[in-house]
């Protein structure tokens, strides 16, 4: 898919989609500083998966549905959930989107298609082809993603259910975002593909589906790699595994202390642990953000002022929802004990 | 009413619902794998499929499809196949509604036999139920008769939450009076399998036909002991308990599982601090011996409870009665 097949509308989306998410997610970073205390235990940032979760949910249509794991701000954000639930959600407040019983590693929008986020890596791969087999039966072209990091495809989860998906040619699309590290282990220390030099889309083969790679801080890449994964499952022939590449550019969540040491996000692992200062800061030179803004500036599709105005929008929207959550109220301690059971 | 095996009952149960809802689905290792299957030439593939070893999936898509609508039945066979997948038994279907704000539902039986203390060794014996009870958001189903196999079934299946099915394999071909058509058994709802005045014996599965020949036993002697099956532990039909108790006194908890992992601790902590001024004599607990259950047929007998022991619980908390 060239820059020029994408009708400029569509990029230009994308480009916003993308900003929403990045600039989301700054404040809940800014959280930390500006309102410590506010978010408690673990939040994990998107920063630098932006193009490739945009990318991929470009496909979405009514009937499809997506899950993700704990690093879930970015996919109900292109689905259309609202900031300032998903903020007060991250808030532990009453208007969250889970009614602050789920928090920021289990957002869920179900009339949106997002239907669930499992904190345990790899634990929600299988949910995605059990909602695919649904979609199977319904038999109306419609399709699942499934997106999950690189950690993951190391979990029996994995490898048990690209067996049966491809077995039962299920409409599921799984996409990898390989972001190199698994918390603090590198994919050549834990990879046996990676550390043979070869890229984790190999795995498909064993599975006799399509594996590809693409250059995931590449939006419109990610959109012909995972436009043709869907393509496939909604003809009927089966799932694909596309491993995105993008480069995590935060660390892999906030400090994990008890009460009482103020929260905050560390340094990235390239830095604290592996002292790779150049490959953090040649990451942040290819920030598919601002890489993206200067593609769609360059080739005219938009116009830098414009470009500026939904920058000034989002930065509105997003201070919105921080105001918004941060003044909704606790929910009521009896909610505590809805909900166990439908 | 037909004579029906337990084992046949509970599959009248799944066909009563996959007839009535089309969103019921049945799936698990070799099943379904010939079109002369039962299930498949009544329902079709869409609905009825073969997989492979691989228990996470199993439990995982069910949950996914359970979440996408659907009303997935998993033969597990062996409820120790589910410690495979225990993270997407205990920490993923019963999680997803909560979590959610009560956005999902996670509709989903997962059928496992259980118990198989007849020369089974030590990895295909357990008697896990008491794993289960305790997570919220799960409902933990032991039928011990026909019927209730049949009723119980129906009822998880149309519950809209995770239902664990324990049958207890040692019961598999015991026949029993089911009745014909619709038959739903509510959940929460214990079964007095035989009423008496002088002691309440608790048990579940197995122990619950081994309870009632000990307490035949003790008919003879002029003892007689109240039968309560609660039927399923999550949730768990305390009332019926503490009212017998109430009445006798006196309470005997048989169950199948090793001391400290039992139903019936659970039960006892219960009674000890709500029916404690109607005990007239400490509550005694009738576990397995703590330890791996044993191949050789004499030391298997040995370490599951037995009649003989019943009989001997019943007695000890009846000393000194007036």
């Amino acid at each position: 898919m060239s820059v020029q097949a994408l009708p400029a509308e569509r990029q230009i989306w994308i480009y916003t989609q993308m900003l929403r998410i990045r600039e989301f997610e700054e404040r809940v970073k800014r959280t930390f500083t500006e309102h410590p205390g506010v978010i408690r235990g673990h939040t994990h940032l998107a920063d630098g998966a932006e193009a490739s979760i945009v990318g991929s949910l470009s496909h979405f249509r009514a009937g499809d549905a997506a899950l993700a794991t704990y690093r879930c701000h970015g996919y109900p954000m292109v689905l259309g959930s609202d900031p300032k639930a998903m903020m007060a959600e991250i808030y532990g407040r009453v208007d969250g989107l889970c009614k602050g019983l789920g928090g920021s590693m289990h957002l869920t929008d179900v009339k949106r298609g997002f239907l669930g986020t499992s904190g345990i890596v790899g634990a929600g791969i299988p949910h995605a082809a059990g909602a695919a087999w649904a979609a199977q039966i319904r038999k109306k072209a419609e399709v699942v993603y499934c997106f999950f990091g690189d950690g993951a495809s190391k979990q029996g989860a994995f490898h048990e259910t690209l067996n049966i998906a491809s077995l039962w040619k299920l409409p599921v699309i799984f996409v990898m975002e390989n972001n190199g590290y698994n918390v603090v282990t590198t994919s050549e220390q834990e990879d046996a593909n990676a550390a043979n030099g070869e890229p984790l889309a190999v795995k498909a083969k064993a599975y006799s589906m399509p594996g590809v790679t693409v250059d995931g801080a590449d939006p419109l890449a990610v959109y012909a790699a995972v436009g043709a994964a869907v393509e496939r499952a909604r003809a009927g022939a089966g799932p694909t595994l596309v491993e995105s590449k993008v480069y995590r550019l935060s660390a892999h969540g906030n400090i994990i202390a008890p009460p009482g040491v103020p929260l905050h996000y560390p340094e990235h692992e390239a830095i604290t642990v592996f002292g790779k200062r150049e490959e953090y800061e040649a990451a942040l030179r290819g920030d598919p953000v601002p890489r993206f803004r200067a593609t769609l500036v360059k080739s005219g599709t938009l116009a830098a002022a414009k470009a500026d105005e939904i920058g000034m929008q989002v930065a509105h929207e997003m201070a919105a929802a921080v105001t918004f959550a941060v003044n909704s109220p606790f929910p009521k301690l009896e909610s505590a004990l809805d909900n166990v059971y439908a | 009413m037909a004579q029906l095996p337990f084992i046949a009952a509970i599959d009248a149960g799944i066909h009563q619902e996959m007839q009535r809802d089309p969103s019921v689905l049945y799936f698990g290792q070799n099943m379904a794998t010939t079109e002369n299957h039962d299930f498949v030439k009544a329902y079709g593939h869409d609905r009825v499929r073969v997989t492979p070893i691989s228990e996470t999936a199993e439990i995982g898509m069910a949950i996914g499809a359970a979440m996408a609508g659907l009303r997935p039945v998993v033969e597990l066979y062996m409820a120790e196949f589910m410690l495979v997948a225990m993270d997407q038994v205990v920490n993923e279907a019963p999680r997803f509604r909560y979590m959610s704000g009560g956005q999902v539902k996670v509709p989903l039986v997962l059928k496992a036999g259980f118990g198989f203390a007849c020369g089974w060794a030590g990895q295909h014996t357990g008697s896990l139920t008491a794993l289960f009870m305790g997570v919220p958001g799960l409902k933990v189903v032991v039928p011990s008769t026909a019927a209730d196999a049949k009723g119980l079934m129906a009822t998880a299946i149309r519950d809209d939450n995770p239902v664990v099915f324990l049958h207890h394999y040692l019961l598999t071909l015991e026949p029993g009076e089911v009745p014909d058509g619709e038959h739903l058994v509510p959940f929460g709802k214990a079964e007095i399998r035989r009423a008496g005045g002088d002691v309440t014996i608790v048990a579940t599965g197995w122990m619950v036909p081994r309870s009632l020949a000990a307490a035949e036993r003790l008919a003879k002697e002029g003892i007689q002991a109240e039968v309560i099956d609660p039927r399923t532990v999550a949730p768990l039909d305390l009332e019926t308990i503490l009212k017998s108790v109430a009445k006798t006194g006196r309470l005997v908890l048989v169950d199948q599982a090793p001391r400290h992992a039992t139903v019936a601790g659970i039960i006892a902590g219960e009674v000890a601090e709500h029916g404690f001024s109607s005990l007239k004599a400490p509550i005694v607990q009738v576990t397995a011996r703590d330890t791996t259950v044993p191949y050789s047929e004499p030391l298997e007998a040995y370490v599951i409870p037995d009649e003989e022991r019943i009989v001997a619980a019943v007695r000890k908390v009846l000393q000194g009665r007036r």
